[in-house]
């Protein structure tokens, strides 16, 4: 089995699921922009009240499990996705499908994921991987941060698969239909057209000022206040957890906006619509800026800036993304109105 | 970013994965590279290791001063709160947080402390023992 299954590495874990699975079930039109940019991935949130490992709560990207379900749907692809109460009912039935053949998606944590580098190792429970094949009490993982395919025992699988805390996984698998028919031209084109609607409605219109293009303002305008608010310490830990939620592993560099780009890119072959290139320009623009932002705050988390000017320009550069993001994202709604 | 802009600092995952990163190349078209690490998100890693390391002193402080029990400590060691260890062990926060007073911990049945010492990844005897 395993030498049928061909491993691609992705940059965001779930994206790249997404794609394997669809490649190995008989759909080979996704890449991982496309299954972005069909699932809407694109977002940016911060939580009040909320805390991650002592630290914001941010994200940049769409809830878990989204993308897959949304580019499944697009495609007309049945999906099943299972949670279980009992470990050893979650093992017996992945071990039936693999039995049988069927490579299988299952969310787990990363804290006691035994491949990962002990500086990755945090109570993190939304990572997705597929499980393969199993030889012995060996699985082999397809885990699409990875080079190439790696490998869990019984015992670190079952653990991972139940790892505990927020979002906890309770053995959660998932899974496409079998022997899919390939993409047709129109049902990526509808894809494409719905996902870039749905990713307007999330980044210009989401309710309150937390979420979305304001989401980043608002936090360009806490970070202003973090210095006198928190103390020198506490406000260095604040920006070096921004700068992780935005270039830690799975956003392809610039909290997504990169991936987006090449999305916008290589839609313009289902929906020749020659604006999508200049649109791409804005969000490589964009990714630039937040990787210009994170350069600032890394000065500051190091201690080579300090002063309450570096915290109001770091502020600063995040309100201008802010008020970019919301113009191109205007753009892009208005022009797919347009094609429709 | 240009696709020649990609960074190849060092990193922690660059060690054992090179991350896929998506940069536009000389005539603008997207297009995927490896990227072994930048320097700016190994320090943002490095913060947030730094302040995990200082909270696990002061936890050790505490238990070394008989404050707390060792349960404190090793939450604090594998980065946990008491709802994750809570959910470990299968048992509520508030027993949780009650072994985690010194003299509770020590009427502690050995079923426990062997629960624990398998949520925490060590020894019953390291367990018990941290700074041994």
């Amino acid at each position: 089995m395993t030498s049928d299954f061909k491993h691609i590495q992705a940059a965001h874990c779930e994206n790249g699921v997404t794609t394997s699975l669809l490649a190995h079930y008989g759909i080979h039109k996704i890449t991982e922009p496309l299954a972005f940019g069909i699932g809407s991935g694109l977002f940016y949130i911060q939580l009040p009240f909320m805390k991650v490992n002592g630290g914001p709560a941010i994200s940049f990207r769409t809830l878990p499990g989204a993308i897959f379900k949304r580019t499944c749907v697009a495609l007309d692809v049945p999906v099943t996705r299972k949670k279980y109460s009992n470990p050893q009912k979650a093992m017996a039935e992945l071990d039936e499908r693999l039995a049988a053949g069927k490579p299988t998606a299952c969310q787990v944590g990363v804290y006691y994921l035994t491949y990962f580098p002990k500086e990755y190792r945090f109570h993190f429970n939304a990572h997705n991987i597929i499980v393969v094949d199993k030889q012995g009490d060996d699985y082999i993982i397809s885990d699409p941060v990875m080079e190439g395919l790696v490998t869990l025992n019984s015992y670190e699988l079952e653990r991972v698969r139940f790892a505990k805390g927020a979002f906890a996984p309770r053995g959660q698998m998932y899974y496409p239909g079998e022997n899919l028919t390939e993409a047709t031209d129109v049902q990526l084109r509808t894809g494409i057209i719905k996902g870039i609607k749905r990713n307007c409605r999330d980044m210009l219109h989401i309710p309150g000022p937390i979420g979305g293009t304001d989401g980043i303002a608002y936090t360009g305008r806490q970070i202003k206040k973090w210095k006198a608010k928190l103390g020198d310490e506490k406000a260095r830990m604040y920006l070096a957890q921004l700068v992780r939620m935005q270039e830690e592993i799975g956003t392809g560099g610039g909290g997504f906006r990169f991936i987006y780009g090449a999305f916008l890119q290589q839609a313009h072959q289902y929906l020749p619509v020659d604006e999508l290139f200049d649109l791409s320009k804005k969000f490589t623009e964009s990714g630039d800026k937040w990787r210009d932002a994170a350069i600032q705050a890394s000065g500051i988390y190091k201690g080579r800036l300090s002063s309450h000017a570096d915290y109001n320009k770091m502020g600063d550069m995040l309100i201008e993304i802010s008020a970019l993001e919301k113009n191109t994202f205007n753009q892009l709604k208005a022009m797919i109105k347009k094609v429709n | 970013m240009k696709k020649n802009e990609i960074p190849q600092d060092e990193g922690y995952l660059g060690k054992i994965a090179r991350e896929v990163t998506y940069a536009v190349d000389d005539e603008g078209k997207y297009v995927t590279g490896r990227s072994s690490g930048w320097t700016v998100k190994e320090e943002a890693n490095d913060v947030a290791w730094e302040s995990f390391e200082r909270q696990i002193n002061e936890a050790k402080q505490r238990v070394i001063n008989g404050e707390m029990s060792p349960v404190f400590y090793w939450m604090e060691k594998r980065m946990m709160d008491q709802g994750i260890v809570a959910q470990y062990m299968g048992i509520w926060k508030w027993s949780v947080k009650r072994h985690m007073k010194p003299s509770v911990f020590k009427k502690l049945s050995d079923a426990k402390i062997k629960k624990y010492a398998e949520v925490f990844e060590t020894s019953v005897e390291e367990f018990k023992n941290p700074f041994k």
